[in-house]
């Protein structure tokens, strides 16, 4: 009882937090309702007890995914006039970007049941009840023997994303003063220091771009 | 209606009411604590800095924080005209529930409390619990970020921004390192990495049960990276540029002021709170005494964790009095190009010596 309680009050907060991602004129306003339905989503897999998986939401898309979303949207100069016009404008494709979304999964639930003969077929980390094993566990026991190949596979194509995006954004800017912290750990009295006989009477001229030597 | 009243309270309610009778219990505690800490901090400030510190209210000016308390919410709340009045009041509590949360999934002792059939040490000993964890104390950011922005001015939004940059950067390293200690406990549950540094090298070496067990001897170099990740993902100085008085005034909680801003205080203190006490369970043997014979073990664990999560607090004390402040791209540096290396190469280190060395059974 106490179970399908929280269940609908998580359910019925997503789905309202959902809408309002796509209802509210301001986007960081947005921003911060995607965040509910995301910590409404990780409810629900607590409630599957999936509780690896609700932390993983939690510490993945609230705790790093959103914070960039929410930095970047906050860093926008929204007109939000020209954002109510272009909704107009662009609500035809969405409704069939949409539509389709929705007709697609529609249809894999309806190929593919949910039943009990088609997952059989598909390894799945559920624990036999009473045996003692967590949900990590048991996530970690397929995740890591029958789709390692798909589990490696993922995280390359995550890898190269990262690298690309670093190789994309990195400048190597000339005309900048760069601080070398190896070098100035590595500064000594002996480098860093040159005691120059200056003759009495005399004087010293340093030439430009070189350790000044004493002159004659 | 009654029979179905009774059901319910035999199958959920009195569990619900021993949870919320708990909770409240540790809530008071643990805000109480944090009153005498913050008195403590300034203490320890003052003494570095050879000055007194706060000795008016109370004696040695004990109740300083509850003056404090008293001035914070008596005072008017103001409210900035061009901010955004929901997010602008929404962010402080947030930091302050958020910070709160995490006490949730962190045992101060083991076993039963004081007998109580339905009393533990710990709210919730939930088999994901450093997960819980990390999760609740990387959304801290949040707080920081709505209050930037809500506040629509200047030097909030830079503060705002900074924070973003700095949590996230951190929390990386404070993952990996917390990636260490759970390959060598083998679980994710709080109370059992507390229970694995029971055995370790002490008594390999045929030693009684002492504090050289404690992960903090063979995981040092994590020792003083999570110490100083800490630092940074709580900002606290020397990594405080988010609240960076000679640059953004006080960051993001410029135009905070009465209980709001009292709420930023209380859930940066309770964020450090956790820090630390997240650091004595990991390395320093949560509430097992630092050498298991006659006296020592017969003090109640929780006085053992207390001791040490002050002593924490100490060092988190010591370092604010006295490391200046970092420039903003030296914080970048350390976090991306010192911390993330070294824990990375360590995460494998301690896999790899895990797996050659024998240590698995």
């Amino acid at each position: 009882m106490a179970s399908a309680l929280f269940f609908y009050v998580f359910a019925v907060l997503a789905v309202a937090s959902g809408a309002m991602v796509i209802l509210t004129k301001n986007p960081v306003h947005a921003v911060l309702f995607l965040i509910l339905a995301f910590f409404n989503a990780a409810g629900l897999f607590v409630l599957l007890s999936a509780e690896f998986l609700a932390m993983l939401l939690v510490i993945v898309y609230v705790g790093a995914v959103s914070v960039l979303f929410l930095f970047v949207v906050m860093m926008l100069d929204v007109d939000f006039a020209e954002l109510k016009a272009g909704f107009i404008k662009n609500a035809g494709i969405g409704a069939v970007v949409g539509g389709i979304v929705l007709a697609e999964i529609l249809a894999f639930v309806g190929y593919r049941g949910l039943t009990a003969a088609s997952s059989l077929n598909v390894a799945s980390p559920v624990p036999a009840a009473g045996s003692g094993i967590t949900n990590t566990q048991a996530l970690g026991e397929i995740l890591y023997t029958k789709y390692v190949y798909f589990f490696e596979g993922a995280s390359m194509i995550l890898f190269v994303a990262m690298i690309g995006a670093i190789v994309l954004t990195l400048k190597h800017r000339v005309a900048v003063k760069r601080q070398s912290i190896a070098a100035q750990v590595a500064r000594g009295p002996k480098t860093g220091l040159e005691v120059i006989k200056v003759p009495s009477g005399g004087y010293v001229i340093p030439p430009a771009g070189k350790h000044p030597e004493a002159a004659e | 209606m009654l029979e179905s009243l009774q059901t319910f309270m035999t199958d959920y309610g009195w569990n619900i009411l021993a949870l919320i009778g708990f909770s409240l219990l540790m809530l008071v505690v643990l805000l109480i604590i944090i009153a005498f800490l913050l008195l403590m901090d300034r203490k320890v400030w003052a003494a570095v800095q050879m000055r007194r510190g706060p000795n008016v209210v109370g004696p040695f000016g004990l109740l300083q924080s509850f003056a404090d308390l008293l001035k914070f919410v008596l005072k008017e709340p103001i409210i900035p005209a061009g901010s955004d009045k929901g997010v602008f009041l929404l962010a402080p509590l947030a930091t302050a529930v958020f910070a709160l949360a995490s006490w949730a999934v962190i045992p101060v002792n083991e076993g039963s409390f004081f007998g109580l059939a339905s009393g533990r040490w710990v709210i919730s000993d939930m088999n994901v619990g450093i997960l819980y964890l990390t999760a609740i104390s990387s959304l801290g950011v949040y707080g920081i970020i709505m209050g930037g922005w809500a506040s629509n001015s200047k030097y909030p939004f830079m503060g705002s921004l900074r924070s973003a940059a700095q949590m996230v950067s951190y929390e990386v390293s404070i993952g990996f390192v917390i990636v260490c200690v759970i390959l060598c406990v083998g679980s994710l549950n709080v109370t059992d990495i507390v229970n694995a540094q029971k055995a370790g090298i002490g008594t390999r070496l045929g030693l009684t049960n002492s504090f050289l067990d404690w992960h903090w001897l063979p995981l040092f170099p994590m020792f003083v990276v999570f110490f100083i990740s800490a630092l940074a993902e709580t900002n606290r100085p020397p990594f405080d540029l988010v609240e960076a008085e000679s640059e953004l005034v006080a960051g993001f909680m410029v135009e905070y002021s009465s209980t709001p801003y009292l709420l930023y205080m209380l859930g940066e203190y309770v964020a450090i709170t956790t820090m630390c006490a997240l650091t004595t369970i990991l390395f320093l043997g949560g509430w097992l005494p630092p050498l298991d014979i006659w006296p020592l073990n017969a003090i109640p664990g929780i006085f053992w964790f207390l001791i040490k999560v002050v002593l924490v607090f100490f060092m988190f004390a010591m370092v604010k009095a006295m490391v200046p402040r970092y420039r903003y791209d030296q914080l970048m540096r350390l976090g991306w190009k010192v911390f993330l290396p070294l824990s990375l190469v360590m995460v494998i280190l301690t896999a790899a010596v895990l797996q050659f060395g024998g240590f698995l059974s």
